[in-house]
């Protein structure tokens, strides 16, 4: 099989490399319009041929990495290294990307299935489609190259076969971590194609906007693939790894929302194109930064540039990166000087306050995000360059520094909508913004009063700060758009006559794209609100012994027993812990650790009981070996659960901005009115 | 136009009565410093390699984190500012252990960017709303008769707002 295996990516890499260079000469041809005896939309057929065949001979090749794992083939290397004969099934696809040379692989597989789906759909626009076949194929040639010659997955094992593996890293064995990575992956390399068609837009001269149109719903299904990516990472931390926390500022977890930040920023400021004609070279360049910022995040996770827990999956290959992505610039900075002039656009805005100013300060403000934390993952590299000292940048710059950051964005969440195109006027103004206004200094009040204020033990306490700012903007946002919701909705109802809810339903149903998108914005107030919670996260730890008690919160932790498992894959120790809240026993839990018998690793297994209000975060963390009693550390962590569903909301609301749009007539036809409508605002609907 | 500008100076005047009360009450018991345990912890990375915050490290038998823990303590009993504490646990063990960079030298660099570059690109798109701002009422003064009426401007973007007959965000 690993013949197979070798041979698939070497077949996918002759593949992919006709794919380029047919598909370029062909493009060339047809752009200088030169006679030749094949004709050139033949060869460009051929080369969107190969590319689809590219794709059969990558996936072939990831068929035989699992299937080598799945047959403990142990005198694969990667397969040794990183799975053994007691890993459960779902582990063993997992395996997958567990290393360098398997999750390079399913790059290259991912990146060949989205090229697939490209190709078979080439014929919404053949000639747009097959430069952005052609430039995929370029990504795909390099992937391929790396894992042929760099960072080869079915790589012999030399010397004396063992006869099991050494298991997988213990910390990926958990039920998130056979999602969380390709998710993450299909984010990484999702912006590939949007980077794909934007440059082949430039390279063509390719007239007005319908480029952005075709490639809208693969940046949004993208940008989604890559929120649930880090989603699913922050509970994976959180589940896993046992310190109480979701998100740390290592720099893996930077590299992940770098992207997603400058991808946030294109999404918006996409709209100014494409209602208004502005920011074409902006956008463009968005979406080659986005790009190369994915592989920017790669190189670091590889590369071991910077110190990061995420060290499983280190190695050399950081030169390949550094030069295709020194390529990739190149090749980016020279079509734009090339083709610049077709970029130019009128930019007209009529006031300061209107929503095309509010997207150019949001993107200002997502940019000026995403420097500070690229600044902060690598300002130890220049530091030590620099200096010779090598710095830590850890929570308390990020928090310093990125949290004032995201309070402002927060802030153009709720101002943005509530500004109209063009222009407004004061009267406007103090309409859409009195009650959310209001909204806010009241929650500002009610938090006081509540006890969340600003100090703590007479000291100022920064985490309270910008917990109350962040309840406060959120509460004021979300009244925002819960105003936009009810005023477009109550228009439509006193129009078709039937209740509130129906007339929101219709509302979102006509503008799916705007109402969804403000969904999206409920679901990131939802999130604020739930990482606020952290200011006020308590814990405490003690050794319990049968019967001893621990108490945080409302809840006392009883201690009714430790004991000890095993399987073939771990030895497991854990404490069976009653809950009791107001003297009556409500549940039990059982934190647990284990130790991997491949690896001899251990692992914590956390216990969590999560309600609205908070979450109850219980560690087993060992036993002392003084008394071999169990210590257990438990957390109280407020609001963690609106995180989660948070994201749940976002994820709704990006799917429904994902389905097209009913027009006016037809949510019409959909609902009958009850009667004749009254509203003489809407009878200029069709302005 | 006068009533604009008499509400305008009311609302302006409630939120700077707010924003006064808040500040009150900020102020207010902003003295003591019992809580500096817990807040230089958080400044300090445990150095086991474990890659958390003193004060979050979670290790069962970590071999850094008890012994620095209790200096901290006997610094801050000592009465120690913080600034001599930190000092003091860089010059033990390297400057790795504070969580962020210090105010000093090279590493000021790291806190002066971000700002500078927010005020950079601050700067930047006011100038380049202005400038557009400008080209537009030079270049194409507005033709729809209609828009010259703000009445009838606010109208119509109400129309365009609530019915999304124009689709977009």
């Amino acid at each position: 099989m690993a013949a197979f295996g070798s041979f698939a990516l070497l077949i996918a890499l002759a593949l992919a490399a006709y794919n380029l260079l047919a598909g370029a000469i062909a493009l060339r041809l047809i752009a200088t319009g030169q006679p030749t005896a094949v004709s050139p939309e033949r060869l460009a057929d051929t080369a969107r041929r190969a590319g689809i065949a590219g794709f059969v001979a990558v996936t072939a090749a990831a068929f035989a990495l699992v299937w080598s794992v799945f047959a403990n083939d142990f005198s694969i290397t990667y397969i040794m290294e990183h799975s053994n004969r007691a890993l459960p099934g779902a582990y063993k696809f997992s395996a997958l990307w567990s290393g360098q040379e398997g999750s390079l692989l399913l790059w290259a597989w991912l990146l060949g299935i989205y090229g697939f789906v490209l190709r078979l759909t080439h014929k919404t626009d053949v000639k747009l489609y097959a430069y952005a076949g052609t430039i995929m194929a370029g990504i795909q040639v390099f992937f391929l190259a790396v894992l042929c010659f760099a960072a080869p997955p079915f790589a012999l094992y030399t010397g004396q076969i063992p006869d099991d593996g050494n298991g997988l890293n213990p910390l990926l064995q958990y039920p998130e971590m056979v999602i969380h990575p390709p998710m993450l992956y299909l984010g990484y390399v999702g912006f590939s194609v949007p980077f794909a068609f934007a440059l082949g837009a430039l390279m063509m001269r390719y007239p007005g906007e319908k480029w952005i149109k075709i490639t809208r719903g693969w940046t949004m299904v993208t940008w989604l693939f890559l929120t649930c990516g880090i989603f699913l990472g922050m509970h994976w931390a959180y589940a896993v790894l046992g310190w109480g926390g979701y998100w740390g500022w290592d720099p893996v977890e930077n590299a992940s929302f770098m992207p997603w930040l400058t991808g946030t920023a294109f999404l918006h400021s996409v709209m100014m194109q494409e209602k208004k004609g502005m920011m074409k070279s902006w956008n463009v360049w968005l979406i080659f930064s986005t790009f190369l910022l994915t592989l920017l995040g790669t190189l670091l996770t590889r590369a071991g540039l910077v110190s990061s827990v995420h060290a499983f999956a280190q190695s050399s290959i950081g030169n390949w990166f550094v030069a295709f992505m020194v390529i990739v610039l190149a090749v980016c900075i020279f079509t734009y000087v090339l083709q610049r002039k077709h970029l130019q656009s009128e930019h007209h805005l009529e006031s300061l306050v209107s929503r095309e100013s509010s997207f150019l300060f949001n993107n200002l403000v997502l940019l000026v995000a995403c420097f500070v934390i690229l600044w902060g993952t690598l300002f130890p590299i220049l530091s030590e360059y620099v200096v010779g000292n090598k710095v830590t940048v850890g929570a308390p710059f990020y928090n310093r520094v990125a949290v004032p950051i995201g309070l402002f964005l927060l802030f153009l969440t709720g101002v943005g909508p509530l500004l109209p195109w063009r222009a407004t006027s004061f009267r406007s103004i103090r309409r859409n913004f009195v009650v959310p206004v209001i909204a806010l200094w009241a929650t500002v009040i009610v938090c006081l009063v509540a006890g969340d204020t600003p100090w703590h033990d007479g000291a100022f306490d920064q985490g309270n700060f910008y917990a109350l700012v962040a309840f406060a903007l959120s509460v004021s946002v979300f009244t925002a758009i819960l105003s936009e919701f009810l005023r477009g909705a109550g228009v439509i109802s006193r129009q078709t006559g039937r209740n509130l809810l129906v007339g929101i339903w219709l509302l979102t149903r006509r503008n799916t794209r705007r109402y969804g998108g403000y969904i999206v914005h409920i679901g990131v107030v939802i999130i604020v609100i739930g990482l606020a919670g952290a200011a006020f996260n308590r814990n405490v730890e003690s050794e319990l012994g049968v019967h001893d008690k621990l108490a945080i919160g409302p809840y006392t932790l009883e201690c009714v027993g430790f004991t000890q498992d095993s399987n073939l894959n771990y030895n497991s120790e854990y404490a069976l812990l009653d809950v009791y809240r107001g003297g009556k026993k409500q549940f039990q839990m059982s934190p647990e650790k284990r130790v991997y018998l491949a690896s001899d690793q251990p692992q914590t297994m956390v216990a969590i009981h999560s309600v609205p209000s908070w979450d109850l975060y219980v560690v087993y963390e060992g036993t002392n070996p003084d008394t071999g009693q169990p210590i257990i550390k438990a957390f109280l962590n407020p609001l963690v659960g609106w995180i989660w569903a948070g994201l749940v909301v976002l994820v709704f609301g990006t799917l429904l901005a994902l389905v097209p749009s009913l027009s006016p007539a037809t949510a019409a036809l959909r609902v009958p009115a009850k009667s004749a409508p009254a509203e003489p605002a809407l009878k200029g609907g069709s302005l | 136009m006068k009533n604009a500008v008499t509400r305008f100076s009311f609302w302006m005047k409630s939120l700077q009565a707010c924003t006064l009360a808040v500040a009150v009450c900020f102020s207010l018991g902003a003295t003591d410093a019992g809580s500096r345990f817990n807040d230089l912890g958080h400044r300090l990375m445990c150095t086991c390699g474990c890659a958390q915050l003193l004060g979050e490290c979670n290790h069962v038998g970590c071999p850094e984190s008890g012994r620095e823990r209790e200096e901290l303590k006997s610094a801050i009993a000592a009465g120690k500012s913080d600034k001599e504490i930190l000092n003091w646990f860089a010059a033990k063990y390297g400057v790795t252990m504070l969580a962020a960079p210090t105010g000093h030298g090279f590493d000021l660099v790291a806190w002066i960017a971000p700002f500078a570059v927010f005020g950079a690109a601050l700067l930047g798109t006011a100038l380049l709303v202005r400038r557009w701002s400008v080209g537009k009422s030079l270049a194409s003064p507005v033709t729809d008769a209609a828009m010259e009426d703000p009445e009838e401007r606010e109208r119509r973007e109400k129309i365009r707002r609530e019915t999304g007959s124009d689709g977009g965000y």
